[in-house]
Order: structure tokens, then C-alpha cells, then sequence
């Protein structure tokens, strides 16, 4: 059953609330000066940026408890800095050292912390949807109530990881809540010319015994809305979630990425539902924060992340040595031949 | 020592593991009510529960991805694929997230799971349920592969496999399961990456694992017959695999044949023999010569899939090459 929301409601306090502006901005900073980097050859690979989309990782994740896990794709910076995860060794990933939080060995794409429950980038699509399934199997395993979020795109649920994975979640009511970031672009294939239907929610709800929502995920306080009913759903033992998130990305789909499929003008009209600035300006309606304020946040994280970058550029490369640790926790012997 | 099947070796060390972890769960296709496609799970769903025996539909990509995530928090999850041929269909979360998630994590995330189930050429299955994929799996860093080929390393290894921190490949095959051997009684572990010396020999060393153990030994015993002293040994364990057992072997006898059922281009044989040409290359007074399947795909015809296979005749003929000696 789809629901859509449309009236936010006041669920956070104004603490949490101005939170989460800060996590909101920490992440579209941190994106834009990760482009900066790639642009002048620090970080290498693919690195697809979050911009735009801060809401819906910073109002989901926002309610969880620290017992929860959280998984998600590639594009795993702002899941990660939601999670509160320090931009120091999340820079000093993305620029391969040692400090990073996958050790230098995982990437953009493969970002993990382990004590905070945040199970990964993972960079197959749909290929760990299967994982936060098997994550709530063993939460109800040990009859505990913790949840599992797990986050990926519009284009994964055309993988048949993905509907394998909805089906046993709905049968055996495991605590999962599978959030679609429908950003409405897989690459550069419009959503018209990859799902046979434009309504998400029935892709991935009632087909596997589970209700569906809708959410505007430019407006954090839905996304948190909606979120909380899905835990309490899935700490009570009823079962998982499925959300679709109507997001939008303000940046190419990887840095190398010209963006021929959509024209100035949709990033435009993107734009003026930013929602960073969304935010901004309902907590300076609640009278939550002044320009001052503001401005002073603003400059706070601009600092940190500086910080953070000189911290990555400090810190040492892995030694030739690493190359062959954390494969196996057996002693490990490369199988070469000389 | 008691007598069991391999089979029932097989269960034995679930059974065990179960009763001695909670932590360890069997999921896989037919694995509960119907007691397993092969009988490996023989009444454990009735012992255990639905809890920890678990049916899934026919989904293996969807619940060996299940089965990893739940590793990745510390459960011990023991995955059945009804034959190994289906597990081409979970092959991306076995390799891109099995393999890789300790590395790929710097260590925060370990996977210690085991995907086990038949394999091999058994009677008329064809070309897509006869496969034998040893040396993809042994092929990826962070995998431990193994094929035990007796009962006794059957129980053995899989309690090992149940107990590592590392995802194991663990690859039966089904013309062994009815198989009977000596099989210690209690908390019997088979070292992981150990080979063993089944029959000691000083003219030739005969380097095999899994099934064709079977014929190897017999080609071995014939050629005792005819004055040749074969040593014998079952690797066991692929990856990693045991060079310094290999290699000692090597030593005393100076030749080699590598016999296995699986392709000969990119197999298990060719990469043992390249470790062991690199490394004592000036020891060896003959090359190493390999017996494997065919390089054909799978028949369904029964004498010709038969064609496929090591005989003792194929093994005597190579043993010979490397010996320089007449039959």
C-alpha cells in the first residue's frame, strides 16, 4: 500500500534539527571539495558525489539508534558522514592513505566503520541488498531489535539481487528498511527507459508482502517521518520497508561524467529545492537559528573540512607491505610462484 | 573406529558444530523439510528447528548475499548450493563480496561462512549441472578452498571450515557421498592446508585431490605390481595450498604427475606445476605431466562423459612418460 507524504511535521527538537543542517552541510562541503581534489588528480578512480541528496541520508540515518546498522552503494560519502563518521579518515580514503577508513584499500566507493555499524560502500548495484538482508536475518536471530537501513539507487532495483533479497525480507519479516534514492537517473539512463513503471513503490512493496512509501526527499524531516514508522515497524517484529526517496542529484553521476543527458535548465528547476536550503529556511522560520548562526556553522565546517584534507594529505601512503594484510584473518600466504 | 559414509560424515559435522555454536546455521535450497537434495542434512531441521535450518526459495545469489551480511556480524552461517554448478549463479557475492570484504573494509569486516555442496560429473547431468569449479574459486585472494575425498576428512575439514574466520569454499562430489571410511570419533579437525601423504612412494609423486583419489590409488596399487613405488597425496586443501608437502615429495622422488577432474587450460594442475617448476625446477628429472577431464564440455551420454574422466589407464601412461619406462 503506497502512501505519500506530504505535510511535514515537527519531529526533531531543535538541537537534533540544527544537527542535521550541520551534517547537511558538512556533506555538500566535503563533496565539493572532493571534486576539487579529483579535479587536480589527488583522488583517483570513480568518485560519485551526494550532492543534492544530503536529506535523505542525513534524515533517515538520523533516527537510528547506535546498535543500528546502515549499508549502502557507491555513492557512500553522506551515508557515512550521517552516520558521524569523521571527515579525517573519510579524506584520507578518498586520497588512498593509510589513516583512511577502509585503510587506504577501499576507495570512494568502499567506505566502512565498523563501530558505528556502517556496513559499506558497496560498488556491484544491488549487490548489497542480498547483505542488509542477511544483516536483519541475524538481528532476529539473536532476537534482538536492532534494524538494518540499506540505501541504493533506482537503477539496482532492475538486479535480481534485489528482488531476491525483498522476497525472503517480506516472507520471513526480517527488520530491514530498503530505501530507493530515486535521483530518477541510472548513469545516464532516464527512469523511463529502465523500470516498465514509474511508480517505484510497487516495485519493491506489495509484491514482497511489505508496505511502501513515498517521500520527498528533499525535505529531511519527511524523510525522518517516514523512517521512524519503518523502525518501529521493524523493532516490533512486523517487518521490513520499502521507501522510495524522490531525490535529485546536483552533480554527474561520477566525476566524468558531461551530463549530455539533461539540460541546464532541469538543474535549474532542481535547484530551487535544494535541500539544504529547504532546511535552512524552515529553521529560521522556527526562529531554530539566525544568519549569524549561520554564518558561524558555515565557516565551522569549512574549517573542519580544510582540516580534514590536510590531515589526508599528511598522512602516509600504505607501505608496500599492506598489500598483502587484512585478506584472510588466517595467516595469510600469497600463492605466487617465486 | 566407527565405519561412515561420507555422507554422514558431512552431517556429523554440522551436527556437531550446531550443538557446539549457536552461531552457526544452515541455509540452502531444500535443506530442511526435505531433509537435502543429497540427504547431507539428514534430520538436522528436526533437531535444530526452522531457526537454524532454513529453506529458501530458489534465490542463490539472493541468500548467499544473506548469508554473508549475517557473517559480517558475527554469525557462522553454513550455505548449501544443491550442486556447485548453481553457485554460478551467487558467483558475484561470492567473489566481489566474500572475497573481498576484509580487504576491501581494511580489516573491519571479516566473512566467516562456508558455501558447500556437491560438484562434479556423476551420471548423465550434462553440461550445466556437472561442473567442477575449483579453480575459479582457488583463483581469488581471501577464499580458502577445500575438497576433502575421504569421510574421515569430510567430517574433519568441514568442522575446520565451520570454525574459520575465513569464507571456505567447501566442495564435495557427489559420487563420493556414499563413499564409507574410518572416521574418528568426537572433536575430530582436519588442518586446513594440509596435504596428506595417503601412501608413501620413492619413484614418482602422484599429487590428486577429491574423487579421483580413488582412481590414483588404484592406478598406484597397479603400478606396485609392476615394481614402481608411487607416492601418493591428497592436497585437500587448494587454497592454500600445502607446497611444503608438495615439495618434500618432490624432492625424494624427482617426478610428478597431477591428476584432477577438472579442465586441464587455467586448472588446479597447471598452477601447482608452476609452483613447483619454479621452485625446483633443477630437481626434477622429467616434466611434470597432468591426467584432468577433457576439454570439452559435459556430455550427457554416459560413455562419453565417462571419456571425460583420469582411469587408471590415463594415470599408468603418464606415470610412465615421467618415468621414462615402457608398459
Amino acid at each position: 500500500m503506497s502512501q505519500v507524504q506530504t505535510a511535514p511535521r515537527t519531529i526533531v527538537d531543535r538541537q537534533k534539527a540544527v544537527i542535521w543542517l550541520r551534517q547537511m552541510h558538512l556533506i555538500r562541503r566535503f563533496e565539493e571539495r572532493a571534486a576539487f581534489l579529483y579535479q587536480n588528480q589527488k583522488i583517483g578512480g570513480f568518485c560519485h558525489l551526494y550532492n543534492g541528496q544530503e536529506a535523505c541520508a542525513v534524515g533517515s540515518i538520523g533516527m537510528l539508534r547506535d546498535d543500528d546498522y546502515l549499508i549502502t552503494a557507491y555513492r557512500d560519502h553522506g551515508h557515512a558522514l550521517a552516520r558521524g563518521m569523521d571527515p579525517k579518515p573519510a579524506m584520507a580514503e578518498l586520497l588512498g592513505k593509510s589513516t583512511g577508513c577502509s585503510g587506504g584499500k577501499g576507495g570512494s566507493m568502499h567506505f566502512f566503520q565498523a563501530e558505528r555499524g556502517f556496513l559499506g560502500g558497496h560498488a556491484i548495484v544491488g549487490s548489497h541488498i542480498p547483505l542488509a538482508t542477511g544483516v536483519a536475518f541475524a538481528n532476529k536471530y539473536r532476537g534482538g531489535d536492532q534494524v538494518c537501513l540499506c540505501y541504493f539507487g533506482d537503477g539496482a532495483i532492475n538486479q535480481g539481487s534485489f528482488h531476491e533479497a525483498l522476497n525472503m525480507a517480506g516472507m520471513w519479516k526480517l527488520p530491514a528498511i530498503y530505501y530507493v534514492e530515486n535521483n530518477m537517473i541510472s548513469m545516464g539512463t532516464q527512469l523511463e527507459r529502465s523500470s516498465a513503471v514509474l511508480d517505484l513503490t510497487v516495485r519493491g512493496g506489495e509484491p514482497y508482502n511489505m508496505p511502501s512509501a513515498r517521500v520527498d526527499a528533499n525535505d529531511v524531516e519527511q524523510v525522518a517521518e517516514v523512517t521512524q514508522r519503518a523502525i518501529n515497524r521493524a523493532r516490533a517484529g512486523e517487518g521490513p520497508t520499502f521507501i522510495e526517496a524522490i531525490t535529485y542529484r546536483f552533480r554527474g553521476h561520477s566525476m566524468s561524467d558531461p551530463q549530455k543527458y539533461r539540460t541546464k535548465e532541469d538543474m535549474d528547476k532542481a535547484k530551487l529545492r535544494d535541500p539544504i536550503t529547504l532546511w535552512e529556511n524552515r529553521l529560521l522560520q522556527r526562529g531554530w537559528i539566525d544568519e549569524s548562526s549561520l554564518e558561524q556553522m558555515r565557516e565551522e565546517i569549512r574549517d573542519q573540512v580544510e582540516a580534514a584534507i590536510e590531515f589526508a594529505e599528511n598522512s602516509p601512503e600504505p607501505g608496500p607491505e599492506d598489500l598483502y594484510t587484512n585478506i584472510t584473518v588466517a595467516p595469510y600466504t600469497p600463492q605466487e610462484s617465486d | 573406529m566407527p565405519i561412515l559414509a561420507y555422507r554422514d560424515a558431512l552431517n556429523q559435522a554440522m551436527l556437531e558444530e550446531m550443538e557446539r555454536d549457536d552461531n552457526v546455521y544452515l541455509m540452502g535450497e531444500e535443506v530442511a523439510e526435505y531433509n537435502g537434495a543429497y540427504k547431507v542434512s539428514q534430520g538436522l531441521w528436526e533437531k535444530f528447528g526452522s531457526r537454524r535450518v532454513i529453506d529458501t526459495p530458489i534465490s542463490e545469489g539472493g541468500f548467499s548475499g544473506i548469508g554473508i551480511g549475517s557473517a559480517m556480524v558475527g554469525l557462522r552461517p553454513i550455505i548449501e548450493f544443491m550442486t556447485f554448478s548453481f553457485s554460478l549463479v551467487a558467483i558475484d557475492q561470492i567473489l566481489n563480496n566474500a572475497a573481498n570484504m576484509r580487504y576491501m573494509s581494511g580489516g573491519q569486516f571479516s566473512v566467516p561462512i562456508v558455501f558447500r555442496g556437491s560438484s562434479g560429473m556423476a551420471g548423465c547431468l550434462a553440461a550445466t549441472h556437472s561442473h567442477r569449479l575449483e579453480s575459479i574459486y582457488a583463483h581469488f585472494p581471501g577464499l580458502t578452498v577445500v575438497m576433502p575425498a575421504t569421510a574421515a576428512d569430510a567430517k574433519g575439514l568441514l568442522k575446520s571450515a565451520i570454525r574459520s574466520d575465513d569464507p571456505v569454499i567447501f566442495i564435495e562430489h557427489e559420487n563420493l557421498y556414499g563413499e564409507k571410511g574410518e572416521v574418528p570419533e568426537g572433536d575430530h579437525l582436519t588442518p586446513i592446508g594440509k596435504a596428506n601423504v595417503v601412501r608413501a612412494g620413492s619413484d614418482v609423486t602422484m599429487l590428486t585431490y577429491s574423487r579421483s583419489l580413488i582412481t590414483t590409488l588404484a592406478a598406484a596399487e597397479q603400478l606396485a605390481g609392476e615394481g614402481v613405488s608411487a607416492e601418493v597425496i591428497d592436497l585437500r586443501t587448494l587454497r592454500p595450498l600445502d607446497m611444503d608437502t608438495i615439495l618434500a615429495s618432490v624432492l625424494k622422488t624427482h617426478r610428478c604427475v597431477i591428476i584432477e577432474e577438472n579442465w586441464p587450460y587455467c586448472g588446479i594442475g597447471a598452477g601447482v606445476a608452476d609452483r613447483i617448476y619454479q621452485q625446483v625446477f633443477d630437481e626434477l628429472d622429467a616434466p611434470i605431466r597432468r591426467v584432468t577431464a577433457k576439454d570439452a564440455p559435459i556430455p550427457y551420454n554416459r560413455k562419453l562423459e565417462a571419456s571425460m574422466l583420469p582411469t587408471v589407464e590415463r594415470i599408468v601412461a603418464k606415470v610412465n612418460d615421467v618415468l621414462y619406462r615402457k608398459a
